[in-house]
């Protein structure tokens, strides 16, 4: 019975738990159970049973007095990026050593309204900053994912590398990534899993550690789209501590999944054809398509003809915004401390160690291109770039209603296939257009490569279009038909 | 433009993270291939085209002139590494 | 107005710039709930987004831009409707983003301008930059403890308006005059209490010395001058070091440094000798602020009379002079307190007392103006006694001494101690006869020709009245007793 309730997807476990078919302790015990037996997986940082345990018997008691919240008793993995009240949040970094936050991020918040219950906080790349998880200083993250007849340890792609291994192996119900290039979408993509980067400024950024601000979005990572459109409404809204935020009314995402595309434009980006693509993504690519076309949609090119220079102004500006947002960690007023003969040799010691490569190289590269005599250079032009990328999908979506894309050039790689910085930033080609235009865009698993390793298709859509981007995501979900799971090889 | 391993030097100051001076070289190839990288974006006509700093079209939302919050001064200092009382140290400032 | 230096191998001249930093008067901060109130228990007014905490966000404060604009708008400024808010990157303790929120190429107010006026009368127009808006940062105290600073988040994230001017001061006077006179114009608006000793108002003072006409020297700025006195003091002694180091065929390095004011000298600033790189760049958590023309217009419209026109406006009303106009409005409640006195009544007679024996008073008791014990109200009817001839002059100011003594209304004073003036002719008459039968002898001489012993006589009634003759009275009588 208990792995049982962990296959459940979150829409089904909530009718279980309507229908009281099980309790949200029982469902509760039943991922926690799962997640003892898959610590090799090193999903999670922080497992917080106890919380999770009370949290469900709460859930039960409303439940039985009919006050459930549209998440009651669902158990779920937060990214550690996330701060949540009382409960250690790191960030993956050496540099958060023992920081347990005063205050709850304002999305977490939400969660915990509608009666959720958090099992603990998922591992991540080092201030999201990475697209395998093996920037963790707790550690890297193994995809529940293996190639057909090997045993060689796959990334679950980063940086919500923790949040998307736990939903691909039946750790959670669902969990809580964040997009900032990709980091949602592309370890969705590597894990079978479902994944929606929403609208910048439609989820409030108040509480989750920042990297890059002027990029970055929360997002449910899920197993199936439907569960992402209920997530989605749950954490989706204004908030006036984040003056990013936008006031926009937030609709029925579940109510809006018809997966019928009838009078639909969808555009297929000419210039995502990069060189070196390999042909099963083009093909998987080509097969969304005729998916979509299947579902009453008409599908054109449609041409984004700045996207090429996406990844080098992401690359600019996400270090930069970085470089600025991580000075707070200097150890004076909260996690690690590593002393020095006076102030200035404390923060160089502090954030020496503290700070692991990928982060210290995004800092230094940050520092750098703001430095005097490099700004309008580096940042000022790669945020004209943005301009233009952005321009080009305004454009775009004066014809078409969503645009079609693989979400990556590949499947996901093997541990340490990838130490040279660059080769690893590629991975992102797909995904940082969404995140520099400040779009919506999802992954949704298209099928398996010729290795057995699941690949995704990514739906981008107009400013505040999730609605849109999900019946996309929906139609392609039930078209696909993807029910593969790994092999639970971990639990042996 | 490429940096040298005294520009990475001074740029780790600057940013305040200690560096083995062995370790420089190396840095500096990393810091290289990426700027080598984005250097492509030198090559875009960008004349006329104003920096997109925010994708968000509103004026700065502002809120009320009212006390919200503060008041507690161990909700500050409860994760210190150092303190004394009710201050944050640090290791004595000379100016 | 240049003043110039005398030095070994020449005249030279100083060449003055301030950044103000001035507190804007708020409840909360610019970016946070917390308080602001000065002297408050260490950290105790301090949210998490003040101490830069993983995740916060800043929301700027309506009041605080508010208090901007007011100001903008009180310094003859250009108010900017658009405007954005920048990072400003550099470590310190006292600093906790690692990074101050501050405004740097499109600042909410932009060029605007400052009389100073000057001892004799005239007025100087100093040039402002620009205004903008930034957050303040915590308070490290260094001499607590052998080997830690303390830090104190109070005050970091307090909203401060920095006010820079043109280099348009030539001596340390005009420097002293103009934060005299933004410390009014800010405390006429209410935008910021001038309270130097609280550091709600600091000046960086930048320094430079040519030769006169020359182009612009190098110039090194001296942080964070907390009194006016020391602006005048940081100032003449840096001008002085620069020149002996010129005149010695040296450089002047473009440094920042910091007054020593118990040894009166300035010195470079250890912190701050890497050279700053601060890498600006627009704050990604906040937006552009964009503010509406109609809503400036209205904040324009309910400005109070500000210094410079209340000046004016003395001097053509009440005919005084503009010294002594500018004196008056160099605060709010003085200037008040004489148009009270002043309304509807001699204007000049009004003026005198205020500034002559009302000031004096006030400095004697070590009080202000709303502290006085004697009210606008009942120094206007003692004013009204002496022209009124209830009184004289000489005897108002023996009234006035017991008016701040017992606290009572002059005309009670004068009822009960009998200061009446005499102005029964009969009464003088009598007391001026028996006056010349005592004197016969002066009689004598005065028509003999000793004129200057009228003041004698005049003396001698005024006494034998105890000083309550009318002197119009006497004199006319006396005149004319003397020449029969
Ligand atoms: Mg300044
Ligand atoms: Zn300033």
């Amino acid at each position: 019975m208990a792995s049982d309730l962990t296959r459940l997807s979150l829409a089904e476990a909530r009718e279980g738990l309507r229908a009281r078919k099980f309790s949200a302790v029982e469902l509760t015990r039943a991922y926690l159970g799962a997640m003892e037996a898959a610590r090799g997986l090193n999903a999670y940082i922080t497992e917080t049973p106890d919380l999770a345990l009370e949290q469900a018997a709460a859930s039960d008691a409303r439940l039985a007095a009919g006050t459930a919240g549209s998440l009651e008793g669902l158990p779920l993995a937060i990214k550690d990026l996330y701060a949540t009240r009382g409960v250690l949040t790191t960030a993956a970094s050496h540099i958060l050593d023992g920081f347990t936050p005063t205050y709850e991020s304002t999305v977490t918040t939400s969660l915990w309204r509608e009666g959720a219950v958090m099992l603990g906080k998922a591992n991540m790349d080092e201030f999201a900053m990475g697209g395998s998880n093996e920037n963790s200083y707790y550690g890297p993250v193994v995809n529940p994912w293996r190639r057909n007849g090997d045993t060689a340890a796959l990334v679950p792609g980063g940086s919500s590398g923790g949040s998307a291994a736990a939903v691909a192996a039946d750790l959670c119900v669902a969990a809580l990534g964040t997009d900032t290039g990709g980091s949602i979408r592309q370890p969705a993509a590597f894990t079978g899993t479902v994944g929606i980067k929403p609208t910048y400024g439609r989820c409030s950024r108040f509480g989750i550690i920042a990297f890059a601000s002027s990029l970055e979005q929360a997002g449910p990572m899920t197993k199936t789209v439907t569960d992402a459109a209920i997530l989605l409404g749950a954490i989706a809204g204004h908030d006036p501590h984040d003056s990013t935020s936008v006031p926009v009314p937030v609709p029925d995402y579940a109510a809006a999944l018809t997966g019928d595309l009838r009078g639909k434009k969808i555009g297929i980006p000419k210039e995502y054809r990069v060189d070196g693509m390999p042909a099963e993504i083009e093909a998987w690519w080509q097969k969304g398509a005729d998916w979509l076309r299947a579902a009453g949609a008409e599908v054109v090119e449609v041409s984004l003809p700045h996207s090429r220079h996406a990844l080098p102004a992401y690359y600019i500006v996400a270090p930069a915004e970085a470089s600025s947002n991580l000075a707070r960690y200097d150890g004076v007023r909260f996690g690690l401390r590593v002393p020095g003969k006076d102030l200035t040799e404390m923060y160089e010691n502090t954030r020496g160690e503290g700070f692991g490569k990928e982060v210290r190289r995004r800092i230094l590269i940050g520092t750098y291109v703001l430095s005097a005599g490099y700004y309008d250079a580096y940042y000022s032009r790669a945020q004209k770039l943005r301009r233009l990328i952005a321009n080009d999908f305004e454009t775009a979506f004066e014809t078409v209603d969503a645009i079609l894309a693989p979400t990556t050039p590949s499947a996901a790689f093997a541990s340490g296939e990838k130490a040279d910085p660059l080769s690893m930033y590629l991975g992102d080609v797909f995904t940082v257009t969404a995140n520099l235009a400040g779009l919506p865009a999802m992954s949704v698993p298209a099928g398996l490569s010729a290795e057995g390793l699941p690949l995704g298709l990514q739906v981008i859509g107009k400013a505040f279009d999730e609605a849109g981007v999900l019946n996309v995501g929906y139609a392609l979900e039930r078209a696909a038909g993807f029910d593969a799971k790994p092999a639970a090889w971990w639990r042996a | 433009m490429s940096v040298d391993p005294a520009t990475v030097k001074k740029v780790a100051r600057l940013a305040r993270i200690r560096v083995d001076d062995a370790e420089l070289p190396a840095l500096a190839d990393e810091v290289n291939g990426i700027l080598h990288f984005v250097e492509q974006l030198q090559s875009v006509d960008v004349t006329g085209v104003a920096p997109l700093t925010s994708v968000v079209h509103r004026s700065l939302p502002l809120r009320a002139d009212v006390i919200t919050d503060g008041g507690d001064p161990e909700k500050v200092l409860a994760n210190a590494p150092d303190r004394l009382e009710s201050f944050f140290t640090v290791p004595k400032v000379i100016e | 107005m240049s003043e110039l230096i005398k030095g070994a191998t020449g005249d030279w001249e100083m060449v003055i710039g301030l950044e103000v930093h001035a507190q804007v008067v708020s409840n909360a901060k610019l970016f946070s709930g917390a308080a602001t109130a000065f002297g408050a228990a260490p950290n105790s007014q301090v949210s998490t987004v003040d101490a830069g905490f993983p995740g916060m966000l800043p929301v700027i404060n309506a009041y605080c831009v508010e208090q901007a604009v007011r100001t903008g708008l009180g310094l003859k400024a250009k108010i900017n409707l658009t405007s954005v808010f920048d990072r400003k990157n550099y470590f310190y303790a006292d600093l906790p983003n690692g990074y101050q929120i501050s405004q740097y190429k499109d600042p909410i107010v932009g060029e605007g301008r400052l009389l100073l006026d000057m001892p004799d009368g005239s007025t100087r127009e100093i040039g402002i930059t620009r205004l903008h808006l930034e957050q303040d940062a915590g308070k490290s105290l260094h001499d607590q403890h052998p080997n830690l600073t303390f830090v104190d988040l109070n005050r970091a994230g307090v909203a401060l308006m920095e006010i820079v001017s043109e280099p348009d001061m030539r001596t340390a006077e005009e420097a002293a005059l103009y934060i005299t006179k933004l410390r009014t114009v800010l405390r006429y608006l209410g935008t910021c209490d001038g309270n130097m000793e609280e550091g709600s108002m600091r000046a960086d003072v930048n320094v430079s010395v040519r030769r006169p006409g020359a182009p612009f020297g190098t110039r090194c700025e001296i942080k964070n001058v907390n009194s006016i006195r020391f602006v005048r003091a940081a100032i003449e002694y840096e001008a002085r070091r620069q020149i002996e180091i010129l005149e010695d065929g040296g450089e002047i390095r473009q440094e920042t440094r910091l007054f020593d004011s118990v040894k009166g000298v300035t010195r470079s600033m250890r912190s701050k000798e890497d050279a700053h790189d601060y890498r600006y760049f627009p704050d990604p958590d906040l937006l552009p602020l964009v503010l509406d023309a109609e809503w400036v217009k209205g904040i324009e419209a309910g400005l109070p009379e500000l210094p410079d026109e209340k000046k004016a406006r003395l001097v053509a009303e009440y005919g005084i002079k503009p010294y002594d106009a500018w004196v008056l409005v160099a605060e709010r409640e003085p200037a008040d307190f004489f148009e009270a006195v002043a309304k509807g009544r001699d204007p000049k007679l009004a003026a005198s007392w205020v500034m002559g024996d009302f000031f004096a008073m006030l400095n004697r008791l070590g009080k202000s103006v709303t502290e006085s014990p004697v009210s606008a109200e009942s120094l206007g009817q003692l004013i009204d006694l002496i022209s009124d001839n209830t009184i004289s002059g000489r005897i108002a100011k023996e009234v006035f001494e017991a008016m701040v003594e017992t606290g009572k209304a002059p005309a009670a004073i004068v009822e009960e101690k009998g200061l009446r003036q005499v102005t029964d002719t009969g009464a003088i008459e009598a007391a001026i006869d028996d006056v010349l039968a005592k004197n016969q002898d002066k009689v004598a001489e005065y028509r003999s020709g000793k004129d200057k012993l009228f003041g004698f006589f005049v003396g001698q009634v005024m006494k034998a009245t105890q000083g309550k003759a009318n002197p119009a009275a006497v004199n006319d009588i006396l005149k004319a007793k003397l020449q029969g």
